[in-house]
């Protein structure tokens, strides 16, 4: 008996020796790559950071860099509170709009082929400087509709709080919808999960495709809803020409900035990209919680 | 009569509105009508470019031009490619995106691998941390590994983007290691369990059994990770700074490479820089990829599905 136990506990070290051995890449990655760098990151925002011919020199100045951002910099706070305004105007949009895509695509047509090549074509070329071209040439904003007089005579009228959403959503429609590609395929493979079988019963039962729809594919979709909403929030605030991510890049290099103050407002906005990832989370974990039990 | 008429009404209403079996012709109709007008709006900015590339300088001073140029003027592209550099940074390029994917994907497929085949203490933790390592910022962690590659001189030099890579922290590693994990994780075991009592080691059951078993999912990430390091500017641009240019680095530059290449004041009107030349260099930075694409689109549409990216 007791041999046997021992035996046992060797093979289990044994395996988990060899488990770590395979990840053992990854450990040493982590520890070198992003947890020292983190900490490092959060040590310079508690300094001020300068750097001299022979390395660089801290001097500790408490929470000062994060004041300053919070409380001083006229700029740093309207970027945040603009990103967290773009991002949540984004995120249903690019939800709703790429659900739509994956029903289209889920059915049986001739040229399906073609419309999800088109469909996912922004996934590959989608980078900064191309973004930033098209962008500056006015060719990202849905169109025409912006250059519309009336349209532009309604933006006018509304109060200043709905007026920059609005505005972004004109005339970056394209951008936001060319951030579907990877959400369409992770619709359309949930879709193509959904037992058929359920299908054929509910439209025995006399279920119409608008019931259907409602009381079957949309529950069955609550997980992937989840999926999309936290992969885009995630692309949106990785991505290089968000506008705060420039402005911290902008004042790394800037002698009034520095490395310090640039620490703090990063970590200032990982909070902020955290606590909309959590309203995400609350909004739509309870459906696909549901769904699963 | 009246009941042939009946039948004919019948008939043309299933045609028109479908049945239980098919759909009709009217949501055929509509099918495409939005999916044209949707993939018209989708293309909008490409098409745009390409007609914008292709306009002369009198074209873009014409108002009367709008989608098709007057002639097929090729200039802009001749002087977008000089200003581009473009055999360098397109070969830079390749080597910047190609040789990190590499490593990334095989080196994520061995993380992916233990994660999936292997009981240990603390896997429900490495997996947290993995994807932690996706959401945070990269700016959270881009300057003292910046401050480390200078102190080393690695700074400027490709191995700066290929380092993280080996150790399975590079662009967007954690969603090629949770795409090995799945794929991994439902590969029967029977195989792996007849090798080891045939005394095949664990390396060698995974280079001979697991790997070839994953093909898709190599595809897939190799492929998924050239495009995202193709695209990616952040890392690059702090990197690689003062050292190789990529494509994309020096697209974000083109203002001031043109005006080194053609000085404002020397030329004449119509080699000043436009926005047809601006549309030149970047439609000749998409080009590989779309190259890239419309040869592969297959691995980068379809598998996702049998490679199980959605994570449930």
């Amino acid at each position: 008996m007791k041999i046997l136990r021992r035996n046992f506990i060797t093979l289990r070290l044994r395996e988990a020796l060899h488990g770590y051995s395979f990840i053992a890449l990854w450990i040493v990655g982590f520890s070198l790559f992003t947890l020292f760098p983190l900490i490092e990151t959060f040590r310079y925002s508690l300094h001020q950071v300068t750097v001299t011919a022979e390395g660089i020199r801290l001097d500790f100045v408490q929470w000062a860099n994060y004041t300053r951002a919070l409380f001083t910099d006229p700029n740093f706070i309207e970027l945040v509170i603009g990103y967290a305004i773009e991002t949540i105007v984004s995120v249903p949009i690019v939800l709703i709009f790429s659900m739509i895509i994956a029903l289209f695509l889920n059915q049986n047509f001739k040229l399906k082929g073609l419309f999800r090549t088109i469909f996912f074509l922004p996934v590959v070329i989608t980078s900064g400087p191309v973004i930033r071209e098209l962008t500056a040439q006015g060719a990202t904003s849905a169109p025409g509709i912006a250059n519309i007089p009336a349209v532009a005579e309604f933006i006018a009228q509304l109060p200043r709080t709905l007026r920059n959403p609005v505005e972004y959503l004109l005339t970056s429609f394209i951008l936001i919808l060319w951030f579907s590609g990877v959400q369409i395929l992770i619709y359309l493979s949930s879709l193509q999960k959904v037992d058929k079988s359920i299908y054929e019963a509910a439209a025995i039962d006399g279920a119409s495709a608008w019931e259907a729809y409602w009381k079957i594919t949309l529950p069955s979709l609550s997980t992937a809803n989840l999926v999309n909403a936290i992969y885009t929030v995630i692309t949106l605030s990785h991505f290089s020409e968000n506008k705060v991510i420039q402005y911290v890049y902008n004042q790394t290099y800037a002698v009034q900035g520095g490395i310090g103050y640039a620490s703090a407002m990063a970590f200032l906005y990982f909070a902020v990209m955290i606590l909309l990832l959590g309203i995400v989370y609350l909004f739509l974990a309870r459906q696909a919680k549901k769904e699963r039990v | 009569m009246l009941t042939l008429r009946r039948l004919n009404l019948d008939h043309f209403k299933s045609l028109l509105f479908g049945s239980r079996t098919r759909s009709g012709l009217l949501f055929t109709v509509l099918l495409y009508t939005l999916l044209i007008a949707i993939g018209f709006v989708y293309l909008y900015p490409l098409l745009f470019m390409f007609v914008t590339s292709l306009k002369s300088p009198s074209d873009l001073l014409n108002p009367m031009v709008q989608w098709v140029p007057t002639e097929f003027y090729i200039g802009n592209y001749e002087k977008a490619y000089r200003v581009l550099n473009y055999p360098v940074t397109l070969t830079t390029s390749i080597l910047i995106s190609v040789v990190p994917s590499l490593l990334q994907t095989f080196v994520a497929s061995l993380v992916g691998y233990g994660l999936a085949r292997y009981r240990f203490w603390g896997k429900n933790l490495v997996l947290l941390l993995i994807l932690a390592t996706f959401i945070i910022p990269p700016q959270n962690t881009v300057i003292p590994q910046m401050l480390a590659y200078k102190e080393q001189g690695l700074l400027g030099s490709p191995w700066a983007l290929i380092l993280p890579a080996l150790l399975a922290q590079g662009y967007r590693s954690a969603i090629f290691i949770l795409i090995f994990y799945q794929s991994f994780l439902s590969l029967p075991k029977v195989l792996e369990e007849a090798a080891r009592l045939d005394g095949a080691s664990d390396l060698r059951i995974f280079l001979t059994i697991a790997v070839p078993s994953a093909i898709p999912a190599f595809i897939v990430s190799f492929i998924f990770s050239v495009v995202w390091y193709w695209n990616e500017t952040f890392l690059t641009s702090i990197f690689l700074e003062g050292g190789v240019t990529t494509l994309p680095m020096q697209l974000s530059r083109f203002v001031q490479a043109y005006e080194n290449l053609y000085p404002p004041g020397t030329v004449n009107i119509f080699d000043r820089l436009n926005e047809a030349v601006k549309m030149s260099g970047t439609f000749l930075n998409i080009a590989p990829l779309l190259v890239m694409y419309f040869l592969l689109q297959r691995w980068f549409v379809e598998s996702v599905e049998r490679t199980g990216i959605t994570g449930e």
